[in-house]
Order: structure tokens, then C-alpha cells, then sequence
């Protein structure tokens, strides 16, 4: 029993470091800011909004010998929305859209990864904003990884989706329809922890 | 005849009175109005256009009036102690909550910095910008002190009244006519 005791914490302690060495965690680099949240929506069909969140923050495992255990976790300050009007912020911001006031934050936390091969798959998470909570699916793509020149580890990915804003209770009905959806845009490079 | 006395208003300060009055009235009407346009809607551009406009000019006029106020004398107030206290704090209030209104409009549309275009006639530059969530807050601020001014202003409203029909005394008069400050 004893003995047994032993072993076992000799391997917990031992593995401690191994798993930590293994577990690939990153802090997405809001401090120098190498990282976008952005939205693309059509503005009555002649043009687009392009807008973006400046505040958020996040992490994320990945481990390209273990890319199932891929996860990935985003907050998002939604007053920090910018798209360079601030009248048309203020009203995004009201509650005719995000009602930030009720709904200060949007989240993103990964539930799943499928590799594509070739540096790509689909990450599929459940993204909350303006309360609700979908599962959406948002195809990735790694666009590098290694040393940075600051004695650090970085790895960087981008990934864009569309989403239907009636989904999340954002209604668009006294827009025409190609405003009712929106694409979603996220680029971050993560420090190695 | 311009200028205020300790018997009446001159005519800059009624002038300016009710300039303000009708501005304010207006302005409060137009933003609750416009504030439920829809996009489609062909005033939704143009009535805050109007309602920035207008705000710019009535915040340069309320600055001067403060200054004309503060540099000359006021009538004298009527009618009993407790009244006329209550009457100096209510037009403290009405000159805080007009100010307060007017500078809280102007940090909603300058919170990114860009200045506000006045019929097309000059931009009030943006001096104070970029602060968290401006825009938002400002609103909100601006909402409830434009709120806060109407309720006052009708409150005093009826108090001019009262001195007109019940006490039957020269205060709504003299702040129409610009003679009687010339009465000694």
C-alpha cells in the first residue's frame, strides 16, 4: 500500500513538468496588440461596415503533436466595439443591436477541433453574445509559429466565419437581407506560456 | 435698454431667454422624435443634422448668456424668502442642466474625434475625444439631463405664471418687456 503510494505520487510529481512541457499553452498578445477581432457586415448592399473590438483577451492550448486537445477561449469587452464612427457605435451598442449595457461581454470557448491536415481545420466552440449562445463552427488556418525575436514563442492563426445575427437576437427585420448576417473576422498570435 | 438692471431684463437677456426656450423646447422634441426613425426613414440622417446644429449654436449662446449674467446685475427677486431661494436654486439648476445636456450632445458626436458640421456653415471642433465609451455614456447623460431640464423648465414656467396671475407682480413681464429696465 505504501509502496503503491509512493510510486504513484513519484510518477504525479515526475509527470508534472513532462505535461506542462507537452501542454502548449498560449496567451493571445494583447500587450503589443498582434491580435483583431473584427466584423464585416453590408451596409444596404452598396458597401460594407468594417469594425472591430479593440478589448479582449484570451489563451489557447495547441499542440500540433496533439491537435485534438486544440482549445481555445476569447473574452470580449462588446463596448470596445470601434468602427470609426462613434454615432454609429453608440447605436450598435444600444440596445436596437448588442444592448452592451445588458450584455457587457461576448465569449468564445472551444468545444472541439478537426484538423484538416496542411495546417487547417475547423474549430467549433460556443460563441455567447448579446446573452444567447450558439455553437458555430469557424474554419482556421495556422499562419505560422516560432521564435520571435524577443526571446519568445509565438503562434498565430486566423479564422472568419459568417453569422446570422437572428441567431444571437439581434433582430435585422427593418434591414434588407443582406444585412442579417455578418462575417467575423479573428487574427491573434499567442506567446508560448 | 440692453443692458440688465435691478428693475428688469435687457433686451439681450430676453433676447436670449427666449431664443433658449424655444431652442430647448425644440430640440427636446426633435431628439425624442428622431431617436425612433427608422433607417429608411428620410428625416434619419437630417434630423440629428438639424438637432446637432442647432445644439452647437444654442451651447455657444448658453456660454455667453452665462458670462452677460454673471457680469450684470439680476432684478431683483419678489415675493417671500423661501420662494425666492427656491426660485435662485431653480435657475442654477436650469443653467446646469442646459449645460450639462448641451455638453454631453456635443461628446456623443465628437467621441471619435471628428468635428460637428453646422448647417453646413462651419465645424465646432472636437476637443475632448476617445474617452471609454464616450459615446455611450454621453447618451445617457444627455438623455436624462435633457429629461431633467424639461421637467424643470416646466416647473418653471408655471412658476412664472403664478407670479403673473396670482401674485400679480412684474417678473413674467419684465423678462418680455425690455423698458422696465430702465425704470429706476
Amino acid at each position: 500500500m505504501f509502496k503503491k503510494t509512493v510510486i504513484a505520487a513519484t510518477l504525479a510529481v515526475a509527470s508534472v513538468p513532462l505535461t506542462q512541457a507537452q501542454a502548449a499553452d498560449y496567451t493571445i498578445d494583447t500587450e503589443g496588440q498582434h491580435a483583431f477581432v473584427q466584423f464585416k457586415i453590408s451596409h444596404l448592399g452598396y458597401s460594407y461596415i468594417l469594425g472591430s473590438f479593440e478589448n479582449f483577451s484570451g489563451d489557447f492550448s495547441y499542440d500540433p503533436e496533439d491537435l485534438d486537445a486544440t482549445s481555445v477561449n476569447v473574452e470580449v469587452d462588446v463596448a470596445s466595439l470601434n468602427s470609426n464612427h462613434a454615432e454609429r457605435d453608440k447605436h450598435i451598442l444600444s440596445d436596437d443591436f448588442l444592448d452592451a449595457g445588458e450584455y457587457p461581454t461576448a465569449t468564445f470557448a472551444s468545444t472541439g477541433f478537426e484538423s484538416n491536415g496542411d495546417d487547417e481545420g475547423v474549430l467549433t466552440g460556443d460563441l455567447t453574445l448579446h446573452g444567447e449562445t450558439v455553437e458555430i463552427e469557424m474554419p482556421v488556418t495556422l499562419v505560422g509559429e516560432g521564435e520571435d525575436p524577443w526571446g519568445g514563442y509565438r503562434a498565430g492563426f486566423e479564422g472568419s466565419t459568417m453569422l446570422t445575427l437572428a441567431d444571437f437576437g439581434i433582430d435585422m427585420g427593418d434591414f434588407p437581407e443582406m444585412m442579417h448576417e455578418l462575417e467575423l473576422y479573428v487574427t491573434f498570435e499567442g506567446v508560448r506560456q | 435698454m440692453w443692458r440688465n438692471t435691478r428693475s428688469g431684463w435687457g433686451l439681450v437677456s430676453i433676447a436670449l431667454h427666449w431664443l433658449s426656450a424655444l431652442a430647448i423646447v425644440g430640440l427636446f422634441a426633435l431628439g425624442w422624435w428622431m431617436t425612433d426613425l427608422g433607417y429608411y426613414d428620410e428625416w434619419y440622417n437630417l434630423a440629428p443634422w438639424w438637432h446637432r446644429s442647432v445644439g452647437v449654436l444654442l451651447l455657444v449662446a448658453t456660454l455667453l448668456r452665462v458670462i452677460w449674467r454673471l457680469m450684470l446685475p439680476a432684478p431683483v427677486a419678489r415675493g417671500p424668502r423661501l420662494e425666492r431661494i427656491a426660485a435662485h436654486i431653480g435657475h442654477i439648476g436650469l443653467y446646469v442642466l442646459m449645460l450639462v445636456a448641451l455638453v454631453s450632445g456635443y461628446l456623443i458626436s465628437t467621441a471619435d474625434g471628428r468635428g460637428i458640421d453646422v448647417f453646413g456653415w462651419f465645424q465646432a471642433p472636437a476637443f475632448i475625444s476617445d474617452l471609454p465609451n464616450q459615446a455611450t455614456l454621453a447618451g445617457t447623460i444627455h438623455w436624462y439631463s435633457a429629461l431633467a431640464l424639461i421637467i424643470l423648465a416646466g416647473g418653471h414656467t408655471l412658476a412664472a405664471l403664478k407670479h403673473h396671475l396670482v401674485d400679480r407682480n412684474d417678473v413674467l413681464l419684465r423678462m418680455i418687456d425690455p423698458t422696465r429696465s430702465r425704470r429706476g
